[in-house]
């Protein structure tokens, strides 16, 4: 890999050992990539919690054996400078705030408070959400930057316009202090156009069928790049949100256009960028049914005990959405309900008022994290309803639980009957 | 030409380096793709993922064979565990490219290929014994 001036300097250590460290780091993955060069960034959105149990052990060695270890793959216990480059903190473990509904130790939480301390002293925005396009990090269009969170890569790219493949919590720590990153993948210019055409023949018009839709084509398209046609009027950035996430959990999305909608696709044929599709998959009645019923096919009880809200987190205007459904409304007593949202978003003076009424409805406003990541829910769930397919996809895999998927207003209904009456419609 | 219990038909691969260096061990393959986080027991090297064509196997110190990862960013950091907790692969050979595999191969400290003139998928079976030469470029398989 060819570098320049400055990063062989990084290498050499003439910036100090962590950047040496993470500048070794970015050599071995560029080189195991097959990358010619390194190119620069200044938005890395990655991960630098200690919020598992086998992580708090580790953090007793002192955050700066954890940041050399897990965040440059450096045996070498370096000292952790400030992040060269903007970095935020994305989802973690751990709601701050609400974790005693979540079961977890005061112990772990504690070292999670010193966690964030540590790195926001460093220089770690803690934005805490897996959305940090919703609370303040917007690249622009063409902007090179290192992103993990599959939901989080895939907004970055196709919505927003700007160039990220799926890292890393050891490729964004050594971007951080580097502010590089491998050029290779969805950097180049002739990798982000579309491979698959995927024509769509219902309407698409709200968030459940954004999330249906989204299921669909990864299965179907798996880690190719989708260009969708078809698609009538506007998209709301939560509809995309939801679609990209269900995308890229029943495939790999990173990467999507819809002519007409998406920076990169004014028509189709710039998506395509003059190329053929190599594959054309339809979107119809069939295909949208059999999404549904594959994203309800681990629930089988309609007597539901939590109802899962914001996955990816909720928008502010989505908060105040869910708490126009529940205003004078209580939830079943055999029944909670959270509503997941960035801790920006929920602490904002425009949330407050959305906030108090879901609580007064007898639901919980979390943040910081969700139930895939924590794998904590309700003490005795075995029936979840949620209106988002990620959601849906990952918790029967990953807890054994039930689920159902619907819509908002059928997660709502569920939450203050105790029972699924969702379908189709 | 014959072949008795002594000289073992081998299988000459030669591909790219991913991670340099050499290792040797039993084969384990699997024609599924493989999830970090919620598809490994980084603890044990076990593929926990529900429908996983080898769920219940452990790639601890063998050579894991297999066409690529899939699922969550958190890949590189299952597979950092797993050889913090001494249960990483011996070698990994693969076949698609993807930033998951590269980055939790190159932590995975393990010698690492891919680019090969066959299908490893399709001459490797579990259990045969697997001779790694990264730096070269060079895998031997021995038939069980």
């Amino acid at each position: 890999m060819r570098l320049t001036e400055a990063e062989r300097a990084m290498l050499d250590g003439h910036y100090g050992p962590a950047k040496a460290r993470a500048m070794d780091l970015l050599v071995r993955y560029g080189e195991a990539l097959g990358a010619e060069r390194l190119v620069k960034t200044k938005n890395v959105a990655g991960t630098v919690g200690s919020a598992t149990p086998f992580m708090r052990a580790y953090a007793e060695r002192g955050f700066d054996a954890v940041f050399s270890e897990f965040n440059l793959d450096s045996r070498e216990v370096v000292e952790t400078p400030p992040m060269e480059v903007g970095t935020c903190q994305l989802i973690s473990g751990i709601d701050m705030r609400n974790w005693q509904h979540q079961g977890v130790s005061r112990e772990l939480v504690e070292t999670q408070e010193r966690s964030e301390r540590f790195f926001a002293s460093r220089g770690v925005k803690m934005m805490a959400t897996c959305t940090p396009y919703q609370v303040g990090n917007v690249p622009v269009r063409d902007e090179h930057c290192a992103w993990m969170e599959s939901s989080a890569v895939v907004y970055c790219n196709a919505v927003l316009g700007a160039r990220t493949n799926t890292e890393g919590r050891e490729s964004t720590g050594a971007a951080s202090l580097t502010g590089r990153i491998p050029y290779w993948g969805y950097h180049c210019p002739e990798m982000r156009r579309a491979t698959d055409l995927v024509d769509v023949r219902v309407p698409v018009s709200n968030m459940l069928e954004w999330g249906l839709l989204g299921y669909h084509v990864g299965e179907v398209v798996q880690d190719e790049v989708p260009a969708l046609a078809g698609v009538c009027g506007s998209a709301e950035p939560a509809w995309l949100k939801h679609f990209g996430a269900a995308a890229s959990s029943s495939g790999g999305i990173e990467m999507y256009h819809i002519a007409g909608i998406t920076p990169e696709a004014p028509d189709l044929e710039t998506a395509f960028g003059g190329n053929k599709p190599r594959r054309v998959f339809d979107y119809n009645k069939n295909e949208r049914r059999s999404a549904y019923e594959n994203l309800n096919s681990s629930a089988r009880d309609s007597a539901v005990n939590f109802v899962m809200l914001g996955c990816p987190h909720v928008s502010a205007e989505q908060l105040v959405q869910i708490a126009a459904l529940l205003d004078g409304k209580r939830l079943n007593g055999n029944c909670a309900l959270w509503v997941h949202a960035p801790r920006d978003i929920r602490d904002s003076a425009q949330s407050r008022a959305a906030a108090d009424t879901i609580r007064r409805a007898g639901a919980i406003v979390m943040s910081d994290t969700c139930p895939a990541i924590s794998r904590a829910m309700p003490p005795g769930t075995a029936v979840v309803a949620t209106d988002s397919a990620k959601q849906a996809h990952y918790l029967p895999a990953l807890t054994g639980v039930q689920t159902w998927f619907g819509s908002l207003d059928d997660c709502v209904e569920a939450a203050t009957s105790g029972r699924w009456s969702g379908e189709l419609r | 030409m014959t072949s008795t219990a002594q000289t073992k038909a081998k299988i000459i691969l030669r591909g790219r380096k991913v991670v340099g260096g050499c290792a040797e061990g039993e084969a384990i393959v699997t024609h599924e793709t493989i999830s970090g986080w919620g598809g490994i027991d980084p603890k044990s090297g076990t593929i926990i993922e529900r429908r996983h064509e080898i769920r219940g196997q452990s790639f601890k110190d063998k050579v894991l064979v297999f066409p690529g990862a899939k699922g969550s960013s958190a890949w590189s950091h299952y597979f950092h565990l797993a050889r913090l907790s001494d249960a990483a692969p011996k070698a990994m050979l693969f076949n698609k490219m993807t930033t998951k595999v590269a980055l939790g191969a190159v932590v995975t400290h393990a010698p690492a290929m891919t680019g090969f003139d066959r299908n490893p998928l399709e001459v490797i079976e579990s259990g045969d014994w697997v001779k790694v030469d990264a730096d070269n470029g060079v895998v031997e398989v021995t038939k069980r």
